[in-house]
């Protein structure tokens, strides 16, 4: 398999012929106890891209993040992170879970959220010193929120709290960062600050990969998709793998939100 | 250390028993609060419970398979029951689907049921008394007493000031990791520090607590001192660092209160501590600054207080707009504004600070009073002007959001709504809109 | 009821409670509050110590009456807490069950004081002993029981409304505050009688075990209800019998080995582990959601899915040239599979004995029969993709409904009609009525290189 994705790249762009791409699935099926969530996905993700997972709710879109992150079983196939299995990779990957997974009532302040990014880097039994309480400032200070960072996270609003998220995410130093929903549930300025910062991100050549709900803003937010629905349906440059026949396949029947995403389709990049 | 031996050997029985009675309480306390404030955190406090019940048939065995009662055995005894308790849970939760509290509660209740049968059975003429499992001896903590380089150390300070020192070091050791995985599980095993693993040190670290501290004071007071410190602590703190030093503190006020509480009334000392930490908890239910109750309803109170004065002014301010000729009297005023004492408290008090005019005919706003209605008058129809070009609502659906919202607009917010008007005159009603 | 030997008294006493303890415990189980029970018969011990103190013990119904004032007291303040605070509810029924059976300890030690102080009276509350159990007692247990089960029964409908989804219960108006306190009454009752025969700390038992063990058994609330009733009288009878040794001298021998010594046990704890040896086998045994049913179907599925897969990409590996069914290297399965040499090898022997392979070296085929086979396997495979093109909503639904619905176990008779369905709408591509080409465009594009000629 290997060497036949390094000719596939050799056929692409020259100067990634060496590097084994960012996230390669190979053949992965993920079942719940006995209910099947994701089956036989086969997909690459090019490097320096900004990526959008798309599909219905119950798709397994959070399912395809938890399975390369190790956070629930494989029931078949492999994941490799640039080449390499995901536990040995850990350290160049950042995971932004879902705002809901936490628990807000924790007694920690933001800057501490943030500090926690480093964690991973820093080895068992080792404390957080100066530098990666400095290195979070510089984080919380990339999402405009270095006034609040003695707050309690409780204290802060939705969009807030998401961009904390990001914060710490950052504070992770991370090549791949994966992405769960961080446009659910926040204001308007929030979702310009994160996708500004993905760009920022991207411009970095770093990889990220957005679980995202919102169909009418994939064209614009996304370089790259993966259209979901329990298997892949498609993944490629958003251009070419964002067609309307592909989210009829996605979506199946579901003629509301397909209306809308072809509505989306023919405007091309109609503002919101 | 001669001199500390010298010291407590002059001391008269009753005043050492009761030093030791503080140390082993205050060490008990805040050895199990330390550790429970992670349960708290985690929401498995009723784990400590399961755990501090469930070592119970770990002992018995432990006993059988020694013959002895000494520390070592009952430890590992103690462990082995703890991190059974923990897997079968876990296990049943996991692969039988039984919901978490259910097979918490069917996994410690059976294995509570199995060490009372198996000391009944095999047991039953050593002391491993279950009414001394739950209650605990800590009144008579200085008569088993054991010597350690010159000094007579009661049987129960040797098993749990050392588990004090490991829990101390366990949590400055892994500060890091306890908080992270607490805090968010999946992202901590994203960073190689399994958050399973994490658990199950936790698990035996509290089962090893609850034996330390079970011949001193009793499965009820560990499960009391595992939940009731944390979550006092919890409720006042909203830093994790600061959090574990307040519950160290419950347990010690505890401990002490405690003992002094069970001499005044001559009753069990144990007992008693595990009351003490439960009133802590009420009082920072009732009293904590800013998650309890009283500061809840005084803020409350103080919102609904502003609402009325905010209210008052505006309505004063509007009938001058319309250019109404009688004055409204004070009943009436408060009427207007839904009437109650709070209303005529804060007309009173506006009258008071100068902003209304209290005269024969009725009340009337001052140029002060009217100053600052103008602004709450300019927030409700900026606000009304704002909802009707930009989200579109009818013109009639306005005022009752601009109702509520008038009163958290600020000076600030006022500005930036006026910005995004096209017109900043009149509001949808075709009333003017106050200027600055 | 007063010819009536001991045994039988305390018999009827106990499995009268686990039914009925069984029954209210169902509903608290299911609402995930499974602990009130514990706090409920922890919090009641500073209610009888109160009660005995001021009229002493010769009534025991004013025992009792306190005891559920102390619990009714509990249950307020959990509420309280729980609604007010950021306190979690876990951590809310902790302090309250600690703090309130410590105050027990603390009157129980004040009560020991009193001149004439008897405790012994009281601490059968706390440890449980049927066999001291008076008339009085048995009487009030029944006539409490009977009550409770009645009113349950009463208001079977209203209660499962309101546990499934209280939210909807309200919005139907329904008064919630009204059932949630007339189920955690009821169990209030049913704990605090259940307290001289099992003790403080094991009531949460038979609160939690039966409706626990019978939900294994079932997946309607009504049938759960009549076996955790059926469950908890079994509980209450067995552990009785077991206890006074009549089981052992009807069966010869002693199913628990517990009274071999010639010890008696205590009723309580006897009981409970009756319990946990019934909730134990239903935990293994019951089917569907037993373990080990579990378990089997599956270890069943993995296999039929590697089976399968196995069948599947050999048959896709011999696609351009059906009719040699050509030779394949073990090295090309394993690329287009990530199964590990050896997985792959024991795989491969697997589809030997079956037939479906012959093997040479590093080299298989398919036999005509396995090609057969793997025909098959692919083709419904394939329907299969374009049922989820066609049908994604519908195929999510289907999913849900039945797990095991992947292609792996797609029926006959579904695969009749979809094939039918397919072929209505011109998907079926009628030249190769056998295998329609997969409709995954991408598979073939990206990953599959080594079909390309």
């Amino acid at each position: 398999m290997h060497s036949n994705l390094e000719t596939q790249f050799a056929v692409g762009t020259p100067a990634e012929a060496d590097s084994p791409p960012p996230v390669e699935i190979h053949d992965m099926t993920v079942a719940y106890h006995r209910k099947p969530v994701l089956w036989d996905i086969d997909l690459v993700v090019p490097e320096g891209k900004l990526v959008g997972i798309v599909g219905p709710n119950g798709a397994g879109k959070t399912t395809l993040i938890k399975a390369v992150l190790g956070l629930v079983p494989l029931a078949s196939g492999k994941v490799e992170i640039y080449g390499r299995p995901y536990r040995r990779q850990r350290h160049l990957v950042g995971y932004v879970p879902q705002r809901e997974s936490v628990d807000w009532d924790f007694p920690v302040s933001v800057l501490d959220v943030v500090t926690m990014g480093t964690y991973g880097r820093l080895g068992w039994c080792r404390r957080p010193g100066k530098s990666e309480r400095e290195l979070a400032q510089d984080c919380l200070q990339q999402v405009g929120m270095e006034a609040l960072a003695d707050r309690q996270i409780r204290q802060l609003s939705g969009g807030q709290q998401q961009r904390v998220f990001l914060a710490r995410a950052l504070a992770q130093s991370a090549q791949i960062y994966f992405m769960d929903e961080p446009f659910a549930g926040v204001d308007a300025a929030t979702e310009k600050a994160i996708i500004n910062l993905l760009k920022e991100l991207r411009a970095q050549r770093k990889t990220v990969l957005v679980v995202h709900h919102d169909l009418q803003t994939v064209q614009q937010y996304f370089d790259h998709v993966i259209l979901l629905n329990m298997r892949l349906i498609a993944c490629g440059p958003t251009e070419t793998a964002f067609t309307a026949e592909n989210l009829n396949t996605t979506y199946g029947g579901r003629l509301t939100i397909l209306d809308k995403a072809a509505e989306a389709v023919r405007l091309g990049d109609r503002p919101r | 250390m001669t001199t500390i031996a010298e010291w407590l050997a002059q001391l008269d029985d009753q005043t050492r028993t009761t030093l030791w009675i503080f140390t082993v309480g205050s060490l008990t306390n805040v050895s199990c609060g330390l550790i429970g404030c992670f349960l708290v955190l985690r929401r498995m406090s009723l784990l400590g419970d399961a755990l501090a019940h469930a070592v119970l048939p770990g002992l018995a065995v432990a006993f059988l398979l020694s013959g002895s009662l000494g520390i070592g055995y009952m430890f590992v005894g103690a462990l082995a029951a703890g991190l059974l308790t923990t897997l079968l849970t876990q296990a049943l939760h996991k692969h039988g689907g039984v919901p978490a509290d259910a097979s918490m509660g069917v996994v410690f209740t059976s294995l509570f049921a199995l060490g009372v049968i198996l000391i009944r059975r095999f047991a039953s003429q050593v002391h491993i008394d279950t009414e001394c499992v739950l209650e605990g001896l800590l009144d008579y903590v200085g008569l088993n007493t054991i010597p350690v380089a010159g000094l007579e150390l009661p049987r129960q300070f040797l098993s749990i000031a050392p588990v004090f020192l490991l829990n101390v070091a366990f949590i400055l050791l892994f500060w890091k990791e306890l908080k992270i995985s607490s805090f968010d599980p999946a992202l901590s095993t994203t960073m190689s520090i399994p958050a399973g693993l994490m658990h199950y040190v936790l698990m035996a670290l509290v089962a090893l607590t609850a034996v330390a501290s079970f011949e001193a004071v009793g499965s009820i007071l560990v499960i009391a001192m595992l939940i009731a410190p944390g979550a006092t602590a919890h409720l006042l703190c909203d830093r994790l660092g600061r959090m574990l030093w307040v519950a160290a503190g419950v347990g010690v006020i505890s401990a002490i209160a405690g003992r002094l509480l069970a001499v005044q009334f001559d009753t069990n000392t144990a007992g008693m501590m595990a009351v003490v930490a439960g009133a802590c908890f009420a009082l920072a239910v009732v009293l904590s600054p800013r998650y309890g109750l009283a500061s809840k309803m005084i803020r409350n109170a103080r919102t609904s207080l502003r609402i009325f004065s905010e209210d008052l002014l505006g309505m004063l301010y509007r009938l001058e707009e319309l250019a109404v000729q009688r004055s409204l009297g004070r009943g009436e005023a408060v009427q207007a504004v839904g009437g109650g004492l709070l209303a005529h408290w804060e007309l009173s008090r506006l009258i008071r600070r100068g902003y209304v005019v209290s005269t024969a005919d009725g009340v009337r706003l001052t140029e002060q009073g009217r100053r600052h209605a103008r602004g709450l008058v300019r927030s409700h129809r900026l606000w009304e002007a704002y909802l009707v070009e930009h989200l579109g609502l009818p013109h009639d659906h306005v005022h009752a959001p601009a109702e509520r919202m008038e009163h958290y607009i600020d000076e600030r917010l006022a500005r930036e709504i006026s910005e995004r008007l096209s017109d900043t005159e009149v509001d949808p009603h075709g009333r003017d809109i106050p200027a600055d | 009821m007063t010819g009536l030997s001991i045994t039988a008294k305390v018999l009827i006493g106990t499995s009268l409670l686990g039914c009925v303890a069984g029954m209210a415990g169902s509903f608290v189980v299911l609402r995930r509050r499974a602990l009130v029970g514990d706090m409920l018969a922890h919090a009641a011990l500073p209610g009888l110590c109160i009660a005995y103190l001021v009229i002493g013990d010769r009534h025991r119904l004013g025992l009792l009456l306190g005891a559920f004032l102390a619990g009714l007291l509990a249950m307020g303040v959990l509420t309280l807490v729980t609604r007010t605070t950021r306190t979690k509810e876990d951590a809310a029924i902790g302090i309250v069950l600690s703090t309130f059976y410590a105050a027990g300890i603390v009157l129980l030690s004040v009560i020991a004081h009193v001149p004439q102080g008897n405790k012994a009276g009281l601490s059968t509350y706390l440890f449980g002993q049927a066999s001291s159990m008076l008339d009085a007692d048995i009487a009030i247990l029944s006539v409490v029981s009977l009550v409770a089960l009645v009113v349950l029964m009463a208001l079977y409908k209203e209660l499962k409304v309101f546990s499934f989804d209280p939210e909807f219960a309200r919005s139907q108006g329904w008064p919630t505050l009204m059932l949630d306190m007339t189920m955690m009454g009821t169990l209030t009752v049913v704990t605090i009688v259940g307290l001289p025969i099992v003790g403080v700390v094991l009531m949460a038992a038979l609160i939690i075990i039966p409706g626990a063990a019978a939900r294994f058994w079932t997946e309607r609330l009504g049938v759960m209800l009549v076996l955790s009733a059926v469950i908890g009288a079994a509980t209450g009878s067995l552990g009785t019998l077991e206890s006074s040794g009549q089981l052992a001298q009807w069966l010869g021998f002693d199913p628990l080995g517990l009274v071999t010594g010639g010890i008696a046990m205590p009723t309580g704890p006897v009981i409970v582990l009756c319990g946990a040896a019934i909730f134990l086998f239903s935990v293994l045994f019951a089917p569907r959601r037993g373990v080990i049913s579990r378990a089997v179907s599956e270890v069943n599925l993995r296999r039929k899915t590697a089976r399968e897969n196995l069948l599947r990409t050999l048959y896709e590996l011999s696609e351009h040239n059906l009719e040699q069914r050509p030779p394949i290297a073990l090295e090309a399965i394993r690329a287009r599979r990530a199964w590990s040499p050896w997985a792959a090898r024991w795989l491969l022997a697997a589809a030997s004995r079956r037939g479906d392979v012959e093997r040479k070296q590093n080299q298989v085929r398919l036999t005509p029969k396995g090609l057969r086979r793997a025909a098959e396997v692919t083709r419904a495979h394939r329907l299969w993709e374009m049922f989820l093109i066609e049908g994604a909503n519908i195929a999510s639904d289907h999913v849900d409904r039945d797990a095991d619905s992947i292609e792996h176990l797609l029926t006959p008779d579904t695969l009749d009609a979809l094939e039918k369905r397919l072929a209505d709408s011109g998907a079926l591509p009628e030249e190769d009525r056998q295998v329609p080409v997969s409709p995954h465009a991408l598979e073939e594009s990206e990953s599959t290189p080594s079909r390309d000629p």
